[in-house]
């Protein structure tokens, strides 16, 4: 039995996705390569965007795709650490912000 | 400053040494094709010339830096430097053949002591383009390179610099400390005479290469990026961008193996074999000179001393037909060439 749930050599077969039902796997390819390409916004911070949202998913494969990707792409690690920091804002602020919540029960509660 | 690979008393000064790691372990073992077994299913062996349209030579390996991925292993305690009789000798093959462009790299060429007799004499017979592939410092070096602009631009040198990247982060940490800030200089000092301007006919191309165990990106979009920040903090102009791919020869091998990124850098490139990329690698229409006058399918092949194949070895006895006939030596390591769009001094050749 494999002992770990993640395996970095499953990413090169993500491609593979497709076998077990290639008409849907083609149309999320498809779909896939047509969100990263020059649009509104460049390629570049597509990119990025992705970094940060794999930290925010803890997805350890999206993390060493884009990881790379943005080295290929002349990002450089300073981008990158802001990309994360702006992952962090919203996750931490997703949180933060639900306090509020809390706060008018507590306030409704309380005498 | 890091020392060469051979003043270190490294394995991997060694070519043999190189080339055995490049044979073995997960070529030998099947886990992944050779090159040969790759370039034969594409029904592109044996890899044959085209005719011949630029003498590369190295003049010598010596070099005012020490680029962690150098695949010369040059640096200032390399010493080996072409003497003018094998330039002279350049000069005859020049005049007889096809060759249109001479490209000049080192080390840092513009160290060797006969370095501008050289070009002079290139100009005086016509030669259409004079490439020299310039670290740029080296004109910072020293008083007596002070001037380097000025002499390109007056026998209308194509000038191609070595530039990592835009930031001084990572510039720096490839080729050394202090390296970007004189880089700037000397590309401002080449700008201020009318070098890398739009519409100028005085060439100035950038090359960048990865600084790392990954692959280069977009060479266009990459050179959006490189004149966007460029031009935007330091007001520095150039005409194009060449995207190279490092391969895993010398001291990029060296950090490869130390970094344990070998295997997976190996399987990037190899992943990424572009078959439409071998039609146009450099091997098949240049002819590489090394500082003692032997010959080459291209840089690669000289510094793991991998010979052209037949009966002509050396400038002295250059044979345009033979050497039209032959077969290019190729190993492992021109899978560097064929991935992705394919890299060639000349950038992105797909």
């Amino acid at each position: 039995m494999q002992k770990t749930y993640y395996d970095p050599a499953d990413l090169k077969n993500f491609g593979k996705i497709s076998d077990w039902n290639s008409s849907l796997g083609e149309k999320f390819f498809d779909y896939y390569n047509s969100v990263f390409k020059e649009g509104a916004l460049s390629a570049r911070e597509k990119s990025l965007i992705a970094l940060a949202v794999a930290h925010t998913i803890q997805c350890p494969y999206c993390i060493d795709a884009y990881t790379g990707d943005g080295l290929q792409r002349g990002i450089t690690k300073e981008e990158m650490m802001e990309a994360l920091h702006v992952a962090g804002a919203i996750r931490g602020g997703a949180s933060l912000v639900h306090g509020v919540q809390m706060m008018s029960k507590v306030n409704k509660l309380e005498m | 400053m890091i020392k060469s690979l051979k003043r270190r008393e490294s394995e991997l000064a060694n070519a043999e040494k190189q080339l055995e790691l490049l044979s073995n372990g997960i070529f030998a073992q099947g886990e992944l094709p050779t090159f040969k077994e790759s370039i034969h299913k594409s029904g592109h062996f044996p890899l044959k010339p085209k005719s011949l349209e630029i003498l590369q030579i190295n003049v010598g390996y010596m070099c005012n830096q020490v680029c962690k991925h150098c695949h010369v292993d040059a640096g200032p305690d390399r010493k080996e430097i072409m003497a003018k009789e094998i330039m002279s000798q350049c000069l005859e093959i020049l005049k007889n053949t096809s060759a249109h462009t001479l490209d000049l790299t080192g080390g840092a060429p513009e160290m060797n002591p006969n370095f501008r007799w050289f070009v002079e004499e290139a100009s005086k017979i016509g030669v259409r383009d004079i490439i020299v592939r310039s670290n740029l410092t080296i004109m910072r070096a020293n008083k007596k390179y002070y001037d380097l602009p000025a002499f390109f631009k007056e026998h209308n040198i194509h000038v191609v610099s070595s530039m990592p990247h835009w930031t001084r982060g990572k510039t720096d940490k490839q080729r050394g400390e202090g390296v970007f800030d004189q880089s700037i200089k000397a590309l401002k000092a080449l700008n201020k005479i009318g070098y890398g301007l739009k519409d100028s006919p005085l060439k100035l191309d950038l090359v960048y290469n990865p600084s790392g165990a990954f692959l280069p990106g977009d060479q266009a979009s990459m050179e959006l990026d490189f004149k966007k920040a460029l031009m935007e903090d330091f007001g520095i102009q150039f005409h194009n961008l060449f995207a190279l791919t490092n391969l895993p020869i010398s001291r990029f091998l060296d950090y490869l193996l130390a970094s344990e990124n070998y295997e997976d850098y190996m399987y990037n490139l190899v992943e990424a074999f572009n078959p439409a990329a071998v039609e146009n690698v450099m091997c098949t229409n240049t002819i590489s000179v090394s500082w003692d006058g032997y010959l080459y399918d291209c840089d690669f092949n000289q510094m793991l001393h991998l010979p052209v194949n037949g009966k002509v070895k050396h400038v002295s006895e250059y044979n345009e037909a033979i050497l039209q006939n032959r077969e290019i030596v190729i190993s492992q390591h021109c899978y560097g060439c064929t991935a992705g769009a394919g890299s060639s001094c000349q950038g992105s050749v797909a």
